[in-house]
């Protein structure tokens, strides 16, 4: 799927394949970021959202494809544009045993910034992220929340002009989220070119641009978040809960309900969507006379996360416990 | 220039956390004094005899100093994805591997330099060619990090490591000249001696020592430098074969 807009492109990628044996990751990708523009991947674990990452970074080597970095040709080394990118890793992978100002200094540092230049940045993105009173102690005595935004100071320390963040807010209390959310937005306000991985489909809702579901390696679906959302707007979506389900309750309701779209999700739920209101007391026979317990039925309001379940075919909760559990990305 | 800032850095890092702490420093003086007095006590000689154990000393200090201080900092590093880092920066990735490597070839230097000072008190060094052992020394220290180097690329974790590094270190013991000439070894043993690096770096040892040497110092340096450039360019092979997929 190829995604263009009247920008010129920033990152771009061409038919991008990365296999780890039998399993492919990233499945034949192409996709274009423009300048300036806060992109976000969507998707659960193992979607190929981080080896899409460390693709576009330089930390793996595609089978096959093309990737340009600010008209750089970074297909097979990325050494000439690395100076362009901030990279903030899925885990905070600066060093336990510095404290966080010599952490900065020392990210600084491989960028070949002077002292005097890389000790004042230090200190004036300490001061932005809040962690000024924490610059001499040891980064392995910092609060995951803590960890989280140094490595983001570290990732825009050479004040890149394109930012990879690889699901920054996985794991952080939802103060510590926040906080970090309002600090990626600024960086975005301020003109940096930004590419979310993230599992949380409200948070690239939030932040992002454009988003790209994607999953088993493909992307599914991408659009700006209005692009996305029109085709559920004037749909009619209620979501049941019942007692029981199997594949024969499953038949019949799809038979009672012909011009429903049905979609069995976990733990009894149905989603049921329809181009007309779906009146709920028809519903609710048909359970009764299946002998079935109608738990709960709601309206919703179609939201992107119902776009991505529609996309996908994978629930969004699940997704995010899921992540929760691993904490990992691939 | 932008370059060197950050070659000096990352070996100023590697320096204050790992090298400069309490516990390789008191490694780098308690492994080199221990093996002296092991192989003191074996000779059965008297103290006078503590010269004759110099090459082979100042050789082991090395080459453990060197190989076990690699796998902390270039496997622990990547196990713990601190390596990433170093990765992602817009440096060489060789010129990355001399600043990781740098800090270990002045901590073999360092560590050979223990028993040199023991030695001072305990013989006479007036006869030391100083202007060959030095080279020598250094020319040990950088084959030997390297080799550290090419186990710690090949392996992912710090133990694997340190068991791969055993493979080598301990036959270098006995086929490479530190305590047993090689002329001593049986006939079948020295083809093997001749393919061990070490073997080149103790020869000019024994030259600055005693001035007696088995080869020409000029196959020896060039033997040692041959080492030196393979084992680099097979460690750096490695990094992108197996740490950039």
């Amino acid at each position: 799927m190829s995604m263009t807009q009247g920008r010129s492109p920033f990152i771009e990628t061409a038919e991008l394949t990365k296999r780890f044996g039998a399993i492919t990751a990233v499945d034949n990708m192409s996709f274009k970021v423009d300048q300036g523009e806060f992109f976000g991947f969507l998707g659960p674990n193992g979607a190929g959202k981080t080896t899409t990452i460390n693709l576009l970074t330089g930390l793996a080597r595609p089978d096959s494809g093309t990737i340009r970095i600010a008209g750089f040709e970074c297909t097979n080394d990325t050494k000439a544009a690395q100076h362009l990118i901030g990279v903030v890793p899925d885990e905070s992978n600066l060093y336990p045993e510095l404290s966080g100002f010599d952490n900065l200094c020392f990210c600084a540092a491989l960028y070949g910034m002077p002292k005097k230049v890389r000790r004042t940045r230090a200190r004036e993105l300490l001061e932005v992220f809040g962690l000024s009173e924490a610059a001499d102690r040891k980064f392995a005595g910092y609060s995951k929340g803590m960890k989280r935004k140094l490595t983001i100071a570290a990732g825009i320390i050479h004040d890149p002009p394109v930012l990879f963040l690889d699901e920054p807010t996985t794991g952080i209390d939802v103060a510590g989220a926040r906080s970090i959310r309002q600090l990626i937005k600024d960086l975005h306000r301020a003109g940096t070119t930004i590419f979310l991985t993230t599992h949380y489909i409200e948070e690239a809702e939030r932040l992002c641009d454009r988003i790209a579901f994607i999953v088993r390696g493909r992307i599914v679906g991408a659009d700006t978040v209005e692009n996305l959302l029109r085709p559920a707007q004037g749909r009619h979506v209620m979501l049941a809960t019942v007692s029981r389900s199997d594949q024969l309750l499953r038949e019949k309701l799809a038979a009672a309900f012909p011009d429903c779209a049905l979609q069995d999700l976990s733990g009894g739920r149905f989603r049921i969507e329809s181009a007309e209101p779906i009146r709920i007391g028809m519903l609710v026979r048909f359970f009764e006379e299946h002998d079935v317990e109608l738990l709960e039925a709601r309206h919703i309001h179609p939201s992107l996360e119902d776009v991505f379940v529609r996309i996908t075919g994978i629930e969004a909760d699940l997704m995010k416990k899921e992540k929760e559990k691993t904490g990992g990305g691939t | 220039m932008k370059r060197w800032i950050a070659f000096w850095n990352i070996l100023l890092k590697d320096m204050r956390a790992y090298y400069l702490k309490p516990p390789n420093v008191s490694w780098g003086l308690i492994f080199p004094l221990a093996w002296t007095g092991m192989f003191f006590i074996k000779s059965g000689r008297g103290i006078e005899s503590v010269l004759s154990l110099l090459p082979g000393v100042i050789a082991i200090s090395i080459l453990f100093g060197t190989t076990s201080m690699l796998s902390v900092t270039v496997t622990f590093e990547k196990k713990g994805r601190s390596f990433d880092r170093l990765l992602l920066a817009p440096i060489p990735v060789w010129l990355l591997m001399l600043a990781k490597t740098a800090g270990a070839i002045l901590f073999g230097m360092a560590n050979a330099f223990v028993p040199v000072i023991l030695a001072l008190f305990l013989g006479d060094l007036s006869r030391v060619d100083w202007a060959l052992a030095l080279p020598a020394v250094l020319m040990i220290a950088v084959v030997s990090t390297f080799l550290g180097l090419f186990v710690a690329v090949s392996v992912s974790e710090v133990f694997e490591a340190q068991t791969f590094s055993n493979f080598f270190r301990f036959p270098m013991i006995f086929l490479c000249g530190l305590f047993f000439p090689v002329d001593a070894l049986p006939l079948f043993l020295r083809p093997l001696s001749y393919l061990l690096p070490l073997t080149y770096g103790v020869d000019i040892l024994h030259g600055a020592i005693y001035g007696r040497n088995m080869m020409s110092l000029g196959v020896d340096f060039l033997a040692i430098a041959i080492f030196c450039v393979a084992l680099f360019y097979f460690s750096l092979r490695n990094l992108y074969k197996k740490w950039i997929i």
